[in-house]
């Protein structure tokens, strides 16, 4: 009785793990093989690596190597919002935990209000506001509204208020070290398990947004590749059958796509699984009130 | 710095240190949305405009189809969310520790894809001439075709089956989590009362659960309202079988880039930013999950 309780058990986690794992398998999968192999053969079978090698150059043909430019857009936007996102997280993370000054409890509360908004309902705004001050299309009108990041703060604050005592800081005090060099000098060395938290959270918020770079670039060749990935959608003719001749001058078909979807997805899934585990630590720890 | 110096015995930090920050949630916090209310309130010569915006927007043939396709869709993902998370982080829960561990990875995984990412796979997936399961597509969702498969009936149910694809790992792992933070001894003083694994599930561990599945529910409904990226591409993907405005985000967009009627857009952009506050108010108010205080 109870081994097939446990049997029913794995059964439906096993069940479950195959929705969410199979279409990952395909994807990694897809790009092997020719668009015609995609509908003849298995699904999950594995093609050739010479299919692979074909579509990184049918892909990297795309107009003149746009693909590199969207992956450099991206990690040029991801990587300079998130240095942003360090630099002013963490002192006003340690400023919001051991500050007594007026004001203090409203940024806090205004900061945890703006995090728990979903970030999609604040692009329209932010971009009516770029639009008036003439800002949209540039580069900055996409690192600067990135840089914004209030999850970045609140981790801080909850890491600053929750593990370091503020007896530490004191002795720091009573050493006849100002506010800004016990700030340099202890708290900041101490915040390395929240930099790395803080850094891949702003880092995938980054990478994997569409919404706002979406609305506030125009150039196709400033788009990072979330955005790109809409642009090749609409170049491959099995979604899009008015792509002229076919597709045959792009060459953009299906195993493109998915190579195309597979490499945007790898800078993020490779920092996925190496913070696995400061991740959980840091969801279930930071919102716990302790 | 040098103005941290002059502070009262108690010492502490001063205000300079939320300096560099203050200015990026003033800019892109704060104003949007004040800018956004002002647009809503006027018109397009700039004179006010009282509730001519709102009631414009709500009149417009496409404004309650896309809002009855978000609170469909919606409705959808939380009953998914809060059934199976909640279900699956129990079963996981009374699991060895390394098959558990496995699990909630291989369930964790797909939340690296998202954006248009994840909607890509799903678009291959739900394409019955390449996918793996062109067999459910055809019997379950009857489309022999891509085009059957993103029907517009089938359209809410979709997004929320991508949605709950890449987020549930996540949301699993919190709930796991928290069921992990149960004592030990508890657990034991129930089973020594004769309590079964269901019993012990749904009388100990659920209640337990039960701040951080409304703050899921909350959370997600909030988020779920904002949907986006998902009818745009399927959109792009069905040679405009699905409208461009199919969610009220894009409605809004809609009005923006192809009409340049901003004061419309910020109106719509403003429903949709009260849903999110209110939301989020609830959250910080009635959770208690987030600290504001020492």
């Amino acid at each position: 009785m109870r081994l097939a309780a446990r049997g029913v058990r794995f059964a439906i986690l096993a069940v479950v793990a195959v929705f969410f794992v199979v279409p990952l398998l395909w994807l990694v999968l897809a790009p092997t093989k020719s668009d015609a192999g995609l509908v003849t053969s298995h699904p999950l079978a594995f093609g050739s690596l010479h299919q692979v090698v074909l579509a990184w150059q049918h892909l990297d043909a795309f107009s003149d190597h746009l693909y590199r430019a969207w992956i450099g857009n991206s990690l040029l936007y991801a990587v300079s919002a998130t240095a942003i996102v360090l630099a002013t997280a963490v002192p006003a993370g340690y400023g919001l935990a051991f500050g007594r000054f007026p004001g203090r409890r409203a940024v806090l509360s205004l900061t945890l209000v703006v995090m728990i908004m979903p970030a999609a309902a604040l692009v329209l705004p932010i971009f009516l506001e770029l639009d008036a001050l003439h800002l949209i299309g540039s580069s900055l009108s996409v690192i600067l509204p990135f840089a914004f990041y209030p999850f970045g703060v609140y981790l801080a604050y909850i890491y600053y208020a929750t593990a370091l005592p503020s007896g530490v800081l004191d002795a720091a005090r009573l050493d006849g070290c100002g506010e800004w060099s016990t700030f340099r000098h202890v708290a900041l060395p101490l915040a390395k398990p929240v930099v790395a938290l803080v850094l891949f959270f702003s880092f995938v918020a980054d990478w994997n947004n569409f919404f706002l770079p979406y609305a506030v670039l125009a150039d196709s060749k400033q788009y990072p590749i979330q955005v790109g990935l809409s642009d090749l959608l609409s170049s491959t003719p099995s979604f899009n059958p008015a792509v002229g001749g076919g597709g045959q001058q792009v060459n953009i078909f299906r195993p493109e796509l998915a190579l195309a979807t597979l490499l945007a997805v790898i800078p993020v899934a490779i920092v996925f699984m190496l913070s696995q585990r400061a991740l959980v630590r840091g969801l279930v720890g930071g919102g716990v009130k302790e | 710095m040098r103005a941290t110096r002059n502070r009262g015995t108690r010492g502490g930090p001063g205000p300079l240190f939320l300096a560099p920050y203050l200015p990026f949630l003033l800019v892109f916090g704060v104003l949007p949305m004040i800018y956004a209310v002002g647009l809503a309130f006027t018109d397009g010569a700039g004179g006010w405009a009282g509730f001519r915006n709102f009631t414009r927007t709500t009149g417009d043939y496409r404004f309650l189809p896309a809002f009855r396709h978000i609170l469909l869709y919606t409705s959808v993902w939380l009953g998914l969310l809060v059934v199976l998370v909640v279900g699956l982080a129990l079963l996981l829960h009374g699991r060895a520790n390394r098959v558990s561990a496995t699990f909630r990875f291989l369930f964790y995984i797909p939340g690296a894809l998202a954006g248009a990412s994840s909607v890509l796979v799903w678009l291959f997936m739900l394409d019955p001439s390449v996918s793996p399961g062109s067999f459910l597509l055809r019997h379950v969702l009857g489309s022999e075709l891509f085009v059957q498969s993103i029907a517009p009936g089938k359209l809410p149910f979709i997004f929320a089956m991508i949605a709950f694809w890449t987020g549930a790992g996540g949301w699993i792992v919190v709930m796991y989590g928290a069921l992990n933070t149960i004592p030990q001894d508890l657990e034991e003083a129930a089973r020594i009362d004769g309590a079964g694994p269901v019993t012990i599930a749904l009388r100990l561990k659920l209640p337990l659960l039960r701040k951080w599945i409304a703050y899921m529910a909350i959370l997600s409904f909030a988020t779920g309202t904002q949907l986006f990226v998902e009818p745009q591409l399927v959109n792009q993907a069905s040679l405009g079988l699905v409208p461009d405005t199919w969610s009220s985000n894009q409605l809004a967009y809609q009005m923006a880039f192809r009409y340049g009627d901003f004061n419309a857009a910020a109106a719509i952009s403003v429903d949709l930013l009260a849903i999110g506050l209110v939301a989020a108010v609830v959250i910080v108010t009635r959770t208690g999950l987030f600290r504001a205080d020492d």
